[in-house]
């Protein structure tokens, strides 16, 4: 009966292929060679891109701040390693357009030499303002894919007074298992970073929610929260899209985040494992987030494994390190196989929210040979969201995209469930990942087209009393120059008559 | 008698509901249809002239006596297409219409002289400048109307496509492989 309940709590998703054996045995390799140069972009999170306040030529240390944050919604950039500013300038993003996005070009000298950083002994006695400042400081976004800005989230949670705060350890995404590997070897680490985001957030339960595919890491977490018991590690079915935040709280807690509402709003949040791991490291060490753990793995990876490596690596150098194939290499993947960006070549940086860099085969990859629709419905079964894809997909096929508003797109997740699943290989997720777009577009044609017509209303506005001005003047100038030649014509009349009286006289 | 009262009182009542009729008719007039307004709302209001109308409020009436598609609008492309549908309760077949490519104008700087013709035809405002100065295009405020284009005498001023950033850049619409017409029958 109880387990009938439980399993009410997850909607959709699919069982997908693992594939995480190929990593997640071994141990995270600490060794990575430092690159000669690293591409830092000034943008690795949601909100505004950071501000640099370096000169080329400056001389860095790891650590350093080299950008800071502006606004509220933003986060600062650190240099991940010591050396020299080499440029400021635009270079390819880490996304599928690889458009250029501006970035500080970093050449390190060897050394990794830390700036120096004052540690708090007791970070405890800090208020929790104190944490959310020092978390921000130090960069930490969320490192589960999103890079919202976790002093944000922080300073959301004090506001909303959260009763519990999920830690995301589901790593639902095929192929990764970097969280798995971080959760093994450093629980210990992860759960004092649990406390101090619980402390942060003047909260006290947290719940830790890893997949029962990861037996060790559990294991792991569990022995590492034993002392802390508001602090609970529990055990979640494995099932693609498990780590999405709001299946996670509709499971964990069984309250429904409502549509267009923070999770916050209902007195929870939620952070990875990996954010958790930055926070002890930012608190405890004074270390801002300058590397973090990659899965790098994919049938054409001769090493796969799971690595440290500074921020701003560029794919290519990973690659070299785990031996990636290029020759069998069909597509690059940042992220996970299932909700990541496909990257047109490996001259791109990896960034705060590069999980995983995959070199996948042809074998690996999805058919697109395209049949027409069946009816079968999977996709709707298949949707953690609870929509209708097919008719969506339709819709938005005859460009009708106000009707799949209607249906429910801005809902989407993009978690391409629908794709995966569909027996047909009708690219769903791809329909809706460009009608999202196309709305996002309209939405700022509509708002251009306000626009334009106040510019206009206000130059219409203008020439009218421009031109009333000038009549105004021109009225003026008439009465001016009638007013004159009155004046000289009664003179002339004046003179005319003294010289009349003149006249008399003599 | 009978008569005569039935005379009086239905001419009274005429003359009352008529005097009502007049009154409304005064005090309640609409001085044009009001779904031309609104429609004239939705259009771009640049008076591009690109539909064939003289501007958008002859189109906007057009579109009301049923005499133009709702396609009309070429800069307005599919999405006003589907607004000026959904308000005049039209049907619409949005495949054929084709997305207007976005320009916008842009100055170039070494043969501009600065002779401040094209900023006193642009109807937004978007070119800024002053009298032997090198002007420039506010490229937000930019309706690529052309009419800066038409007046510029060094041909400094010219139409761009609108660069594509990470800032505007969108997934394309994956191309269906299969007939059309096949599935086009899944909808209905």
């Amino acid at each position: 009966m109880l387990s009938f309940f439980t399993k009410s709590r997850i909607r959709g998703g699919v069982h997908a292929e693992g594939y995480k054996e190929l990593t997640s045995a071994d141990k995270i390799v600490s060794g990575f060679p430092l690159p000669k140069t690293l591409y830092i972009p000034l943008q690795q999170h949601v909100g505004k891109p950071a501000e640099p306040l370096i000169r080329v030529g400056d001389k860095v240390l790891k650590g350093q701040l080299l950008a800071y944050s502006q606004g509220l919604i933003s986060s600062p950039v650190h240099a991940p390693s010591s050396g020299i500013i080499l440029d400021v300038n635009e270079y390819p993003a880490p996304h599928p357009s690889a458009l250029p996005i501006r970035m500080i070009v970093l050449e390190t000298d060897g050394k990794d030499e830390w700036v120096k950083s004052k540690i708090v002994v007791d970070p405890f006695q800090l208020t929790p303002e104190d944490i959310s400042l020092r978390v921000g400081a130090a960069g930490i976004v969320g490192l589960g894919g999103a890079t919202f800005p976790t002093a944000v989230k922080l300073n959301m949670g004090r506001e909303n007074s959260i009763d519990t705060l999920i830690i995301n350890g589901a790593e639902c995404e095929p192929y990764l298992s970097c969280d798995d590997r971080l959760m093994q070897e450093r629980a210990d680490q992860i759960i004092d970073g649990v406390r101090l985001m619980l402390h942060g957030m003047e909260s006290d339960h947290a719940v830790v929610a890893i997949e029962d595919n990861k037996p060790q890491a559990f294991y792991a977490m569990q022995t590492a929260a034993r002392p802390y018991p508001l602090i609970k590690v529990i055990q979640i079915p494995t099932r693609y899209p498990m780590g999405w935040d709001r299946q996670l709280i509709r499971y964990v807690t069984g309250k429904e985040v409502p549509v267009g509402c923070r999770s916050s709003e209902i007195g929870v949040t939620i952070h990875n494992i990996s954010t958790a791991h930055a926070v002890h490291n930012a608190i405890r060490k004074g270390h801002p987030l300058v590397s973090r753990v990659v899965t790098v793995s994919g049938g054409a990876v001769g090493r796969p494994m799971n690595v440290e490596i500074p921020l701003g690596t560029l794919i290519s150098e990973v690659f070299k390190f785990c031996e990636v194939d290029p020759s069998l290499t069909a597509r690059i993947i940042m992220g996970g196989p299932m909700m990541g960006d496909a990257l047109p070549h490996t001259g791109l940086p990896t960034v705060k929210a590069t999980s995983g860099v995959l070199a996948l085969t042809e074998s690996e990859l999805k058919s697109t040979d395209v049949q027409p629709c069946i009816r079968c419905a999977s996709c709707v079964t298949v949707c953690p969201a609870g929509l209708r894809p097919l008719d969506m997909a339709n819709n938005i096929r005859m460009n009708q995209l106000d009707a799949a508003v209607d249906l429910g797109l801005k809902d989407c997740i993009s978690c391409g469930c629908c794709s995966y699943i569909c027996p047909s290989n009708i690219p769903l997720v791809q329909y809706f990942k460009y009608a999202s777009g196309e709305v996002v577009a309209r939405q700022q044609a509509q708002h251009k087209s306000e626009q334009t017509k106040r510019l206009m209303d206000d130059r219409n506005a203008r020439m009218e009393r421009i031109a009333r001005q000038q009549e105004e003047e021109e009225r003026i100038r008439l009465a001016a120059k009638a007013e004159r030649e009155r004046i000289k014509a009664e003179q002339a009349i004046a003179a005319a008559a003294a010289e009349a009286a003149q006249e008399t006289l003599v | 008698m009978y008569v005569l009262s039935a005379i009086v009182c239905l001419t009274l009542l005429g003359l009352v509901l008529g005097l009502l009729l007049g009154i409304a008719g005064k005090y309640l007039k609409v001085e044009s249809s009001p779904i031309i307004d609104e429609l004239e709302s939705l259009l771009p209001g640049s008076q591009c002239g690109q539909c064939g109308f003289p501007g958008c409020r002859p189109a906007a009436e057009a579109l009301v006596d049923g005499k133009a598609p709702a396609t009309i609008c070429p800069p307005g492309g599919s999405a006003l297409a589907e607004q000026i549908a959904a308000l005049l309760g039209l049907d619409l077949d949005l495949s054929a219409v084709k997305e207007p490519e976005l320009l916008v104008a842009r100055v170039s700087e070494a043969t501009c002289t600065g002779c401040t013709r094209c900023f006193k035809v642009c109807p937004t405002d978007a070119i800024v400048g002053a009298p032997k100065q090198i002007h420039a295009v506010v490229a937000d405020a930019c309706i690529a109307c052309k009419k800066c284009v038409e007046v510029c005498p060094t041909e400094c001023l010219q139409m761009h496509p609108v660069e594509v950033t990470l800032r505007n850049w969108r997934w394309t619409k994956p191309i269906p492989v299969f007939d059309e017409s096949e599935t086009g029958s899944a909808l209905c």
